[in-house]
């Protein structure tokens, strides 16, 4: 059933893409067109400049849009932090999250005094902070 | 009209263009018909927009529950290890519904509501142990709450969808422009249940865990038992007095029942208990930072109601005093994996609550500490 209906997901859109491609052929088509016919008839001239230009604006700008949805449609991965800790000596490690670890659970003996390590936090820390402009 | 000018203008700059005539006039005359089709079929316009916005959020919602749906049956294929592909079972669980109680008469109805839960938390697990039979007890709360997130996520589509295809069907503006209104809510919904799915599919610690992660911290080192139910309890002495600390029982992904607990307790103690300390996530406003504390007074229990009624039950009996400290984060953080700021707000906390506890009783005395939450990822 899903894989059905994903299919249909990218036929539409690249059947969107299809349109897209051809308005910008077409407007480019125009522009070429202004070119030749400035010579004998500035003003179709001027009108086939005026929809080339708005063809290839509309066109990208489109594109531009869907490629952001893309973009957009990605779900991040965030990279989850595992901190070990020695309750002896002290000694700290950190790694990446592994399935089955869990905060206060006991795992591999410390490399320096042989005593089990526990596992203290597991957070995830987001990068580049934005802040929400209004003064509290 | 913003439009109409704009035409006008348009219209009088072309018209005065030299040599013209035929073409110019053909020009106003498509004006004219833009501009009648507008003052027409305007509203109608603005319908189909507002039809393509919705359409283009559940092509999303779509990506996302069907991501999810992806995530939940390989991870019963890794961890549970089924003879038997489980993807038609997870299928069917999808469109598990529960009816709620009628409340026309709302004496009682905690008590039958309570009892609908329960019937179903345990099917939900008799169902998680036939799809993957090899999970252990964590194992098996994980993938129940997974399976949740993603039966969340397709009835958001599901409805989505309908008010959607209502829309188009009957062409009423009212229908689509109700459900494009709360459009950005629901996606944000939408986009904190898959990330909660993935967290509970892996076993992460999430937000909601903050109050549980501080219950954690405090009875870390003592000796600990099971209360009902699905908690557990231990007695940690705090600045000389005595305090019981509850929290759901980790690391499975688990809220255990609180109010239980808590009340099991206060009977050991035949009532005399000098007060309830209750933390717990809750919901920030914009603007708000996340992590930051707040003090006050009530249960401070979320989900259905139910724990919040019995805990208020029982200390009304006792006259026990009940106060709360909560940690702020937004719905997406309370069920994505735990940030660092929720993290260190739970040391925060139980500076918090040493004071509270310093204020508010006297030496000797017995207290109650419970850690609400999601103890997914959390041991104790
Ligand atoms: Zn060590």
């Amino acid at each position: 059933m899903s894989k059905a209906s994903t299919s249909t997901t990218s036929k539409i859109s690249s059947f969107v893409l299809m349109i897209i491609f051809v308005t910008l052929a077409l407007s480019l088509t125009a522009l070429i067109l202004a070119l030749y016919a400035f010579p004998q008839n500035p003003e179709a001239a001027g009108y086939l400049l005026l929809i080339g230009f708005l063809g290839v604006g509309l066109s990208t700008y489109v594109l531009l849009q869907t490629r952001r949805r893309i973009l957009r449609l990605r779900i991040e991965a965030t990279s989850i932090t595992t901190t070990i800790e020695c309750k002896k000596c002290g000694f700290k490690s950190l790694r990446e999250f592994q399935r089955g670890d869990y905060i206060f659970k006991e795992v591999e003996p410390c490399q320096k005094c042989n005593d089990k390590m526990l596992i203290t936090a597991i957070f995830r820390e987001i990068k580049g902070k934005r802040k929400e402009g209004f003064p509290s | 009209m913003d439009t109409l000018t704009v035409i006008n203008i348009l219209q009088s700059e072309i018209l005065q263009w030299p040599g013209g005539d035929a073409f110019s006039q053909i020009l106003s005359i498509l004006f004219y018909a833009i501009f009648i089709v507008f003052i027409f079929y305007g509203q109608r316009i603005q319908m189909y927009v507002m039809l393509r916005e919705v359409e283009g959020s559940l092509h999303k919602l779509k990506y996302i529950k069907d991501e999810g749906r992806k995530t939940t049956i390989e991870t019963i294929k890794e961890i549970g290890k089924p003879q038997t592909d489980p993807t038609t079972r997870v299928d069917r669980f999808l469109e598990y519904f529960t009816l709620l109680p009628q409340s026309l008469d709302p004496a009682g109805v905690v008590w039958k509501l309570e009892h609908i839960l329960d019937i179903r938390d345990a099917r939900f697990k008799d169902e998680v142990k036939l799809m993957a039979p090899a999970t252990d007890e964590t194992q098996t709360n994980n993938l129940e709450n997974t399976l949740e997130a993603a039966m969340a996520l397709n009835y958001i589509y599901k409805i989505i969808r309908h008010f959607y295809l209502l829309g188009k069907k009957t062409l009423s503006l009212y229908i689509i422009m109700q459900i494009q209104m709360i459009l950005p809510l629901v996606m944000r919904e939408a986009e904190a249940y898959a990330s909660a799915l993935k967290a509970f599919a892996y076993g992460q610690p999430i937000g909601d865990g903050a109050g549980a992660l501080v219950g954690a911290k405090l009875m870390y080192g003592h000796e600990k038992r099971k209360v009902p139910k699905d908690c557990v309890v231990s007695t940690v002495p705090i600045e000389g007095r005595t305090a019981y600390v509850v929290k759901a029982e980790g690391p499975g992904g688990n809220v255990g029942k609180t109010g239980d607990a808590i009340k099991t307790i206060i009977e050991e103690n035949e009532g005399k208990i000098a007060m309830i300390i209750m933390i717990d996530a809750a919901m920030k406003l914009e603007g708000e930072e996340v992590g930051e504390l707040a003090e006050g007074v009530g249960a401070a229990v979320g989900g259905p109601g139910v724990d919040q009624f019995k805990i208020e039950e029982s200390i009304l009996k006792y006259r026990i005093p009940i106060n709360a400290v909560i940690i702020k984060e937004d719905i997406g953080d309370a069920v994505s994996p735990m940030r660092k700021e929720i993290f260190d707000a739970a040391d925060m906390a139980i500076e918090r609550i040493k004071q509270v506890v310093l204020e508010k009783t006297k030496e000797g005395d017995k207290l109650i500490i419970a850690g609400i939450g999601n103890t997914i990822g959390i041991g104790q």
